[in-house]
């Protein structure tokens, strides 16, 4: 009699997917709101790219004539109180979001690694020092500090890309130091020590391929906060000049006199902003809990 | 626990200190002063027909005539000596004292947002974690989402703009003191708190929930349950109260958007409190006001995080400060 039973083999493969694929994979599956959240980004990418094409008017083109004119085929959102087309302005916004946003956003990487990485990595006395100021830095309100700072450099986009990027930066340097720290208590960071290899060389080799996990993770979350920083500041007359189309701009000035009487003027930036606010934290969320769980909660 | 708070209460000064001097930096080392802005403006304005005025005259009379280091030591002084924060350079009134005579409206509306927020996020929170995964906690996540993205200075300016063409109702624009009218005054502060609040609410009831659902898988919650206690007592008894404590560091960490939060939102509804006054003193560029604002604003965030962290030992049995 035989009593050996088939065990069923299970053809176990190495995953042979890339990190990239295995990424969009595991969104996919484990993060429906992300795949959202992603789409609404790749719109406002798309729209920010292509704006030129995508809007029917120009930025600046203004036409007396349709003052105020309804929602219509001709201006599918309407015009504003110079018949500036409604919906033409919020696609050139999302150009502004996505430049502000992206450029902010790379400045709070390079700042908050620029700081955090020689803070962990050196540690000592400098480190103290340094993260002194950072204390002092994050107890400081960041609207009053960004209202502060823009005053003084005046308005502009570069101006405020920066001012939101550094200032976000230094608030984040604490992270990259705190995962630089981590590194430092691997063994294998040991071993290279052990080995005789440089500092110059551990830090390269070892210690920044192991922080860009957590650096996407900065910087797929604080872009959302950068755009709101940008429409908020260009709301209080701080942000972008008025004539550049910034959702937060469309909602203050000018147009306010007139949204008493065409309400639909407030209307439309901000459930631009509201829904790329909204998109951008879901993907960012959804970034964060593939790449680097630990953070979550942090900040 | 003495000990604790005194280490602490040196390492606020270490803050405020170096928070002094970043703001004094800021201000002073970006190029354009008090004095070109003044003459810019005032040629802008056709106020002066002629020769502009003397600049070291006026550089002298702002105090800005001086090395840096040395403007700092003036400044520090006047605060350690007659605790002062400066004059206004526009009216010359101390700065203290406007800040001071605004700072009520501030503190009243951030006060009420908070309470807001907690009452909107606590029990949302706590709904959501103990039926994981049902519709009810669908809702209640999208709406804390929501709640985040949803920006307070559009919500402020529908509010404005929407019950007024619908039914004529307009928020009253001069302040009611509480103590004149308490329910006026309540009242007149209820929206702008609750947009305050908004953004707020929606951090705190994802963080409730978080907290709520990993305390409620320890083994005490199970006990508590075998031993028969209703569910409400086990989820308020002793899941919430474990449960509140990293939310109460949340809420202090949020004092700091609260805070910026507040100058858009009294902005909108024209309440006369610290950030409309830090506005108007960057738009007249006094930077006396606008420093003083800083520091006391940074000063207060500071101190409630220390009270935040000293309540914990008295919330919280297994923390000691040693």
């Amino acid at each position: 009699m035989n009593r050996t039973t088939e065990i069923p083999v299970q053809d176990i493969q190495p995953r042979r997917r890339g990190p990239w694929a295995d990424f969009v994979f595991r969104l996919t599956r484990e993060k429906p709101l992300g795949i959202v959240g992603g789409a609404i980004v790749a719109l406002l990418l798309f729209c920010g790219v292509f704006a030129d094409f995508l809007a029917p008017y120009e930025i600046d083109e203004i036409d007396i004539l349709s003052r105020f004119a309804p929602i219509s085929g001709d201006h599918l959102l309407g015009a504003d109180q110079l018949g500036r087309d409604i919906f033409s302005r919020l696609i050139y916004g999302a150009r502004v979001s996505m430049i502000v946003g992206l450029a902010a956003t790379a400045a709070t990487v390079l700042v908050a690694a620029a700081i955090g990485v020689p803070s962990g990595f050196f540690g000592g006395k400098p480190d103290i020092v340094m993260q002194r100021f950072v204390d002092a830095w994050t107890a400081f309100p960041y609207m009053l500090i960004l209202l502060t700072v823009m005053s003084i450099v005046g308005r502009g986009m570069i101006q405020i890309a920066l001012v939101i990027g550094i200032l976000n930066g230094i608030g984040w340097s604490r992270v990259v130091r705190s995962a630089v720290i981590e590194i430092k208590g691997n063994d294998y960071f040991l071993a290279a020590h052990a080995l005789g290899s440089a500092h110059a060389g551990t830090l390269w080799r070892h210690v920044m391929p192991n922080v860009t996990a957590p650096l996407i993770v900065i910087f797929s979350v604080s872009i959302g906060s950068a755009i709101m920083a940008e429409a908020s500041l260009s709301f209080l007359g701080f942000g972008l000049p008025p004539d550049v189309p910034s959702w937060g701009g469309m909602l203050s000035g000018e147009g306010r006199r007139f949204m008493e009487t065409k309400p639909v003027l407030a209307l439309f930036p901000g459930i631009a902003l509201a829904t790329v606010i909204y998109g951008v934290n879901m993907f960012g969320d959804a970034v964060r809990d593939l790449l680097d769980p630990r953070l979550r909660g942090s900040k | 626990m003495q000990r604790y708070v005194i280490r602490r209460l040196l390492l606020i000064v270490l803050t405020l200190f170096l928070v002094s001097v970043i703001v004094f930096l800021m201000i002073r080392l970006i190029p354009g002063d008090i004095v070109d802005s003044m003459i810019a403006e005032m040629m802008r304005g056709g106020q002066i027909l002629g020769e502009p005025p003397d600049r070291e005259r006026l550089e002298r009379a702002f105090g800005i005539d001086v090395p840096i280091h040395v403007q700092y030591g003036r400044w520090l002084r006047d605060l350690m000596l007659h605790g002062s924060l400066g004059n206004s350079l526009l009216s010359g009134a101390p700065a203290l004292e406007l800040i001071g005579s605004r700072i009520g409206v501030t503190f009243e509306l951030g006060l009420l947002a908070i309470l807001i927020s907690m009452l909107i996020s606590l029990p949302i929170g706590v709904f959501s974690a103990m039926r994981q995964d049902t519709f009810g906690d669908y809702l209640g996540r999208s709406l804390a989402i929501i709640f985040i993205a949803v920006p307070s200075f559009w919500i402020g300016t529908l509010i404005m703009i929407y019950p007024s063409i619908w039914w004529g109702w307009t928020p009253p624009l001069e302040v009611i003191p509480f103590t004149e009218d308490p329910i006026g005054n309540l009242k007149m502060f209820l929206i702008p708190a609750f947009i305050l609040g908004m953004a707020m609410a929606g951090t705190t009831m994802r963080m409730t929930r978080t907290m709520m659902l990993e305390v409620l898988r320890q083994d005490y919650i199970r006990t508590a349950y075998s031993k028969g206690l209703r569910e409400n007592l086990v989820v308020v008894r002793h899941a919430l109260r474990n449960a509140l404590m990293p939310v109460v560091t949340v809420i202090g960490a949020e004092l700091v958007l609260l805070a910026g939060g507040s100058i858009i939102i009294e902005q909108i509804f024209a309440l006369p409190g610290t950030g409309k006054l830090m506005l108007e003193a960057l738009h007249q560029r006094d930077y006396t006001i606008v420093s003083g604002i800083n520091m006391v604003v940074a000063t207060v965030v500071v101190m409630s995080n220390l009270l935040i962290d000293i309540s914990y030992a008295y919330l919280d049995p297994r923390v000691r400060y040693g």
